[in-house]
């Protein structure tokens, strides 16, 4: 009977022998990463910079030109416009005004544009968000990552090893940075569903990297004698079929998501998918070498039932 | 691993039974639902902001202007304790965020601090103390006396102040008819609101930041308001206010009130006899129209100023006491702006300045467009999804598909069940499930075939491939689940909504693509019985 087999059985492809290539690639984008937040740094969405964004909707296309002429004639700072999806979308952005005073707080620039643009527009999304709040959006996104990554960190090592607990956390940060990286490069929006986003991909990457790791724990019981090297190998040889299949569906879920979820979606399903393809990549060659480098304690995963017992039994 | 008992069986067909019963009052139209009685399902998958259109709003409290106003009543009160005490003082004022005044003659001090001392009551510290602590401290250092707030005092103070806000906002929102308003409160002296479906949020923004305090004073006769900005002097126990419309006109109002706006019983929108104007018809309490009868019968032939948040909104002149207790506001309305004053005196005068911190507001046509596209990539993936676990896996990539459409039926029974709101996030969270939710049977699958191919007997296999494929499907689903925690404790709406969904979606998928597809393959193994399987 027919199957589609995207890999073939008992593959034998020597990962570990490449792992320098990989090493130095990884390390790219970290060095990348950081220097480009650094200098170009991000698009942020008024989530974290405050501000006001507008999504209004055109009867035929909308004339950008004139639009952006008449806003930034208001008075309210620079107006960024720009399409939206398709030629009758417009998202209008407008910056945190530097007078918060009553008369001319957030309120003050979506009636001045309101009033500029009048029933011309359907109003499809208003959203204004003071400066206080962003300056808080920005702290509790970032201290998510931190927890999600530090709980990653304490599980693996509850279940695992200190050892795999570093690979794992080493690749996710390895994950985050080339995400982070993308965003920069191209401005993408980056938003609080980005950050959502990242935890998402941070959680894919370690299911990912989990699965590998359970293989090595059961080969590392199987097989005593076997160099580290080869073990690793084996050990992501075996694990590749299901690595690469569950990689589909989930892009392909991804995917659909992208192409007919709606302008909404797009940067945040593109972030997955991107994250998704990252972290398939991450567990195989940044997970592995960090474990051949700092070596596994074998006797950890001792010989006799009773042990193993013992090995589980602080799960 | 292939053996169930029967209850288990059982159990397990209830489980998806319920989650089938609990889905499906979402296939069918919400009017439909009507009839359903309360011991069946009836509940439709409560929709965020971003799906049905509406307006999420943060309002925060000013603390800042809360406090100073607590500290001026407080001088007010230490002058009038001292003047009872007979003491004499000088400098009486705030400075530092404490009242500050001297007292002349030393000998005096003690008997001022009693006086002084006499002004504190007892708060409760907080909520989670029932030790009551004063609310004010008193200190004195020669002969400066200072009175300050303690925090106890200032935190009920705040907490009295948001639940009276809480209270106003809700009426205020209730007035404009809407259906499910959410009110709550966020933080120590936060808002959030949260109202589904509305026309036209503007409305409710200019309800929510008006403070609404009305009052009626007299206009001061001594000299006009242009007189006292010309001469740039404001008599004793006036001030000057601005008209509500343009041109504004100053005018010189006394700073006593006739009547209070909390003397208001009733306020509604209604238009003049003669000129057909918009107007607001009010009436007031039995106290207020005796205040307010005894006041016009003195002032006749004077103007009186009706003053909301410091504007005048008009100022007419008493041509007759009014003595019964009802009267009539006319200010250059439009029709709009008398429905809205109306709202605001019924609804009562917010205890302290609210402002509006964060908005969000999706119109009705995005929702529905965000609505049509999610479904639409819902049903593309999970096709996708179908087509490639039976290419890949044949006969076993149906019983996968089966368990991945229970699930998608169990997360919708829960989501409707839990009336968890589902955001647009919240559909994305859903396909991506769809897409990992595979993932647990896919670890099965590959094992069984590895065990296969190490030779091993179709049913040692398949017990094989369940039992040691659990370990990974178990820490994979974990760390999901701690994910889907975190990011729920982040974000609010939207954001919130996708947390949600991927948490609901880790449970239902382990329980679909484990023990449902387990026991469709055991079923399927005991009946069949097959010497050798293709997978």
């Amino acid at each position: 009977m027919w199957r589609l087999k995207l890999v073939p059985a008992n593959t034998k492809i020597p990962f570990v022998k490449y792992r320098h290539i990989a090493v130095g690639l990884s390390v790219i984008i970290i060095v990348a990463a950081t220097a480009l937040m650094f200098t170009r740094g991000f698009n942020f969405g008024i989530d974290f910079t405050g501000g006001t964004l507008m999504e209004v909707q055109t009867d035929g296309p909308a004339d950008l030109a004139n639009m952006r002429n008449r806003l930034n004639n208001l008075g309210i700072g620079e107006v960024q416009l720009q399409r939206f999806g398709d030629d009758t979308h417009v998202l209008i952005r407008v910056g945190v005004q530097a007078d918060q005073s009553e008369e001319r707080g957030g309120q003050y620039v979506v009636d001045a544009i309101k009033g500029e643009l009048g029933a011309e527009v359907e109003y499809r999304r208003v959203e204004t968000v003071g400066p206080q709040v962003s300056g808080e959006l920005i702290g509790s996104a970032a201290l998510a990552v931190i927890i999600a990554v530090g709980a990653m960190f304490v599980y693996i090592w509850f279940r695992f090893e200190w050892q795999f607990a570093l690979g794992a956390v080493l690749s996710i940060i390895h994950d985050v940075m080339a995400t982070i990286l993308i965003f920069s490069l191209f401005q993408l929006e980056f938003n609080l569903a980005t950050i959502a986003a990242l935890l998402t991909i941070v959680s894919y990457s370690i299911n990912d990297t989990v699965v590998v790791f359970d293989r090595m724990r059961e080969n590392l019981r199987k097989y005593k004698k076997m160099e580290l090297a080869a073990l690793i190998d084996l050990s992501i040889n075996e694990t590749l079929a299901r690595t690469i299949m569950t990689s589909v569906t989930t892009l392909l879920a991804l995917v659909a998501l992208f192409i007919f979820g709606g302008e909404a979606l797009s940067v945040f399903t593109f972030a997955m998918i991107f994250g998704i393809l990252v972290g398939t990549y991450s567990s195989i060659y940044v997970a592995a070498p960090v474990l051949m480098a700092i070596g596994i304690k074998r006797d950890t995963w001792g010989g006799a039932p009773v042990a193993k017992d013992k090995a589980e039994g602080k799960a | 691993m292939l053996y169930f008992e029967r209850w288990k069986m059982v159990l397990i067909a209830l489980v998806c039974a319920a989650g089938l019963a609990y889905s499906l009052p979402n296939f069918f139209p919400k009017s439909s639902l009507e009839n359903v009685p309360d011991w069946l399902p009836n509940k439709q998958v409560n929709l965020g902001l971003d799906l049905r259109g509406g307006s999420y709003m943060l309002l925060a409290l000013d603390t800042k202007g809360l406090e100073q106003s607590r500290l001026q009543d407080l001088v007010g009160e230490v002058r009038n304790a001292l003047r009872d005490a007979r003491v004499g003082y000088t400098g009486l004022g705030i400075q530092n965020g404490a009242v500050v005044v001297s007292i002349s003659r030393p000998e005096e001090v003690a008997k001022a601090r009693e006086a002084v001392e006499g002004l504190a009551s007892m708060v409760s510290a907080s909520q989670f103390s029932a030790l009551p602590e004063s609310d004010l401290t008193v200190n004195v250092s020669g002969q400066r006396i200072e009175v300050s707030v303690t925090e106890a005092a200032k935190l009920s103070q705040l907490q009295q102040a948001v639940d009276q806000s809480i209270e106003v906002v809700r009426r205020r929102i209730d007035e404009l008819g809407t259906t499910e308003p959410v009110i709550q409160r966020q933080g120590a002296d936060r808002i959030l609101v949260q109202v589904p479906g509305l026309d036209d949020p503007q409305q409710l923004k200019e309800l929510l930041g008006r403070t609404a305090k009305m009052t009626f004073r007299l206009v001061s006769n001594a000299m006009s308001g242009q007189q006292a900005l010309a001469t740039r002097t404001v008599p004793a126990g006036t001030e000057i206010l601005y008209s509500a419309d343009e041109p504004k006109v100053p005018y010189l109002v006394e700073r006593r009130v006739m009547v209070g706006g909390d003397r208001l019983r009733s306020a509604s929108p209604g238009f003049d006899q003669r000129t057909g104007e918009p107007v607001v018809n009010f009436r007031f309490d039995s106290i207020g129209g005796r205040q307010f009868g005894e006041v016009t019968r003195d002032n006749v032939g004077r103007p009186f100023a009706i003053v909301l948040d410091n504007e005048v909104i008009s100022a007419p002149r008493i041509n007759e006491p009014i003595m019964g207790g009802q009267g009539q506001i006319s200010g250059n309305f439009t029709v709009q702006d008398a429905n809205n004053l109306a709202i605001l005196l019924n609804s009562g005068a917010l205890p302290v300045d609210i402002a509006v911190l964060e908005e969000r507001t999706v119109g009705p046509g995005l929702g529905a467009d965000s609505i049509r596209a999610g479904s639409i990539a819902a049903i593309i993936g999970s096709i996708a999804v179908v087509i490639f676990m039976v290419a890949s896996y044949g006969l076993f990539g149906i019983f996968a598909n089966i368990a991945l459409l229970i699930n998608v039926f169990l997360i919708f029974g829960i989501l409707s069940m839990l009336q968890a709101t589902l955001t647009l996030p919240g559909i994305a969270g859903i396909v991506l499930t769809i897409g990992t939710a595979v993932d647990a049977n896919v670890l099965i699958y590959e094992r069984i075939r590895e065990e296969l191919r190490s030779g091993k007997s179709v049913v040692a296999a398949l017990e094989a491939g369940y039992t040691r494929a659990m370990a990974p499907i178990v820490d994979a689903n974990i760390t999901h689940f701690i994910t889907a925690l975190v990011l729920f404790q982040l974000g609010a709406g939207p954001v919130r909504g996708f947390a949600v969904t991927l948490a609901i979606g880790v449970v239902t998928s382990v329980f679909s693509a484990v023990t449902v597809n387990r026991l469709i393959v055991a079923v399927w193994a005991r009946y069949t019985r097959p010497k050798t399987i293709v997978l």
